[in-house]
């Protein structure tokens, strides 16, 4: 069995077919979105009695960061497949998913502020994983103005694509260097009850888990679902002077 | 190898006849430092403890400023391109700027520094790391900003766009900059700190003039 | 030799012109005709490398250019509508360490020589910066004469120099082709450059 995946890197070939694909994507995210958050908010357990039902805001924040993270690698890895197989698709595939992947490390940041209002006491502490967090928003927001600095969409799709790899090369570094900051400075500037510190690390029940991975689950199918569309929407606006969106317009398909 | 003398050697006599251009970034990093104790107040000790963030900080926005003229000249005059079709490999000729734009950049703030240093009450233990650490710490700002400033080549907004890209990154020089300060005074000791600045140098010397290359001709084509 | 096969450029998403091909042997030259905004930069450029084709291939002796890469830039010299001058430097300073950029190492007699021959003497030891239109252009053009490469592809060499100068850089050019040079230029102006093997493309022309 052999299938031709270049055939599906040429945009008029992939339009339709990321067409089909969205409603799908779609209705798995609400699907999942729906049972996960019953799950979470009626099945999961209650944690003890100083947390009660603020920590459930961790089946939003857990996910959220995850993915936050996942996108950047999968945009550098669109970035390294655009640069070797010089696939417009591929540049397209990985800025399509920029914008949702600032919104879920913007998501991270805000839910882990409102959860460490009543954990910590304050919205923000200077601890490694929020302060990577904060830092993977600023890469991200660095790729979108460099994104749209850019006019011409050949030199923005490489530059994009460069500083995308550039970055996940300093991923590591930058996290590794977070933490070692913060485990240096951990008696001066984090001095939030070291209890309230402890609660965060909570024994996952399965309820829990399976909450967890249906919301990861709806994000995914989400993040699919918008980065499909916005791939659309920029190959018909790229490739407006060219015979298959001509056609499209005609026919009143775009 | 000549190519990269003749880069070093017309870059720096370029500055030596406009030299407004280099002591405007030294005095932009003094009256940075010199800021601080106005807006935080004069006492020693707290001024001993914001010592190294304040003038890792200040190092970081003084690269940054002078970022603008590291490609942005040679692009208006054609001696860029003239560099993109130069029979030597474009990294090595891009390397040559680099460590031209950090003689002129970065190594007046590492000398002016102990100067600084007198400002905040620094003992010498620490001035010494403070050198040490800005001396093996910004040739990587200057590694580093000149992806950033390739990338944003001849983009409107390229001073602000290409701090937004930049900064990020200068993070873990910050952190082990200034750390290794921290260390030595309170007496941890600043080896490992300088060991990672020195790591990451041989890092930024090796991919670097790649990565900005690369970016250089995705600018020009 | 310089082959080009059906090449095609665009700038933007204008097509510039497509299915462009020629040669140029050695001891050839070919004078690159069309209104403004046919391609003919865009073509010079490409031909040097610095602008990727969209389609179609340019190949030195049957190897393209984009595998070459510094190999082929060693066979080139470039002259765009920039000068790549620095205004800080003299007349000399800059062609000595512009072609110690590109890797040629020149004596400092032979550039004072060419300066002469073009006429600038006196540019030698002034900074750039002070010097008319006509001088850097010629300043310029001495860095091309001395790097030695067979291949000139000069984008309006002649423009902004007097009378004079067009004569004395036509001869120059003439002379590098019958040594067995090749040139590659545009000029809007009248050059009549007395050479049996030149050849002509137009471009831009409709139908």
């Amino acid at each position: 069995m052999s299938i031709n995946w270049f055939k599906y890197s040429s945009p008029a070939s992939f339009y339709p077919l990321a067409g089909s694909m969205i409603p799908w994507f779609t209705a798995a995210a609400v699907l999942f979105g729906l049972v996960g958050l019953y799950v979470s908010f009626f099945v999961a357990p209650l944690a003890d009695w100083q947390q009660g039902q603020s920590y459930k805001i961790m089946f939003i924040h857990v996910p959220a960061a995850w993915m936050s993270m996942f996108i950047y690698v999968v945009m550098a890895f669109w970035a390294i497949v655009g640069m070797i197989f010089k696939t417009r698709l591929s540049f397209m595939m990985g800025s399509a998913l920029a914008p949702t992947g600032a919104i879920f490390a913007f998501l991270g940041l805000w839910t882990g502020a409102l959860w460490g209002k009543p954990t910590w006491g304050t919205y923000w502490v200077w601890d490694a994983r929020l302060t990577s967090q904060l830092i993977l928003f600023f890469l991200y927001i660095g790729y979108i103005a460099l994104a749209s600095a850019i006019e011409d969409p050949r030199r923005a799709d490489r530059a994009t694509g460069l500083l995308a790899i550039v970055g996940v090369v300093n991923v590591p570094i930058i996290y590794f260097s977070v933490k070692w900051w913060s485990t240096l400075h951990q008696g001066s500037s984090i001095n939030f009850n070291p209890a309230g510190a402890d609660q965060r690390a909570l024994s996952m029940t399965d309820s829990m888990f399976v909450a967890m991975l249906l919301m990861t689950f709806c994000f995914w199918c989400y993040t699919i679902a918008v980065a499909l569309y916005r791939v659309r929407c920029e190959m018909v606006e790229r490739e407006k002077n060219n015979d298959w969106v001509q056609d499209l317009v005609k026919s009143g398909d775009a | 190898m000549g190519a990269l003398r003749s880069i070093l050697v017309r870059d720096l006599t370029i500055a030596m006849r406009r030299k407004a251009d280099v002591l405007t970034v030294l005095f932009f990093f003094i009256i940075v430092v010199s800021l601080f104790p106005l807006g935080i107040g004069p006492e020693a000790d707290t001024l001993r403890t914001i010592a190294p963030g304040v003038m890792w900080v200040a190092a970081l926005l003084a690269s940054m400023l002078s970022l603008g003229r590291l490609f942005y000249n040679d692009y208006m005059d054609g001696t860029l391109e003239q560099m993109l079709i130069a029979p030597q490999p474009l990294g090595l000729l891009v390397m040559g700027k680099i460590i031209a734009h950090w003689l002129l950049s970065g190594v007046p703030l590492v000398l002016i520094t102990p100067l600084l240093g007198l400002q905040y009450d620094l003992s010498a233990d620490a001035l010494l790391v403070l050198v040490a650490a800005l001396l093996l710490g910004t040739p990587i700002l200057s590694f580093l900003g000149a992806i950033g400033a390739a990338l944003t080549l001849g983009l409107r907004g390229g001073g602000a766009l290409v701090s937004l890209l930049v900064l990020p990154l200068y993070i873990p020089v910050l952190v082990f900059g200034a750390g290794a300060v921290d260390a030595t005074v309170s007496g941890l000791g600043a080896e490992a700190h300088l060991a990672l600045l020195g790591a990451g140098l041989l890092l930024s010397l090796v991919l670097a003039p790649w990565a900005t290359a690369a970016a250089l001709r995705i600018a020009f084509e | 030799m310089l082959s080009v096969q059906a090449l095609a450029c665009e700038r933007g998403d204008k097509k510039l012109f497509d299915n462009l091909s020629f040669e140029v042997e050695a001891g050839h030259a070919l004078h690159v005709h069309g209104p403004n905004g046919a391609g003919k930069t865009t073509l010079l450029r490409a031909l040097c490398g610095l602008v990727a084709p969209a389609a179609g291939r340019i190949c030195w002796d049957g190897e393209d250019i984009h595998d070459l890469r510094e190999d082929y830039f060693r066979k080139v010299s470039y002259f765009g509508h920039l000068n790549a001058l620095k205004d800080e430097l003299t007349g000399l300073e800059n062609v000595v360490l512009g072609l110690g950029l590109a890797g040629h190492a020149v004596e400092e007699a032979a550039v004072s020589e060419m300066l002469a021959r073009l006429g600038v003497e006196i540019c030698q030891d002034l900074p750039v910066k002070v010097l008319s239109q006509g001088q850097k252009k010629r300043v310029a053009l001495a860095r091309i004469m001395l790097a030695g490469t067979p291949l000139w592809i000069l984008d309006e060499p002649f423009t902004a120099l007097d009378v004079h100068a067009v004569d004395v850089l036509s001869r120059m050019i003439v002379e590098h082709v019958t040594n067995g040079g090749m040139a590659v230029l545009t000029t809007h102006q009248d050059v009549g450059l007395d050479l049996s093997q030149v050849r002509h493309i137009h471009l831009g022309k409709r139908g």
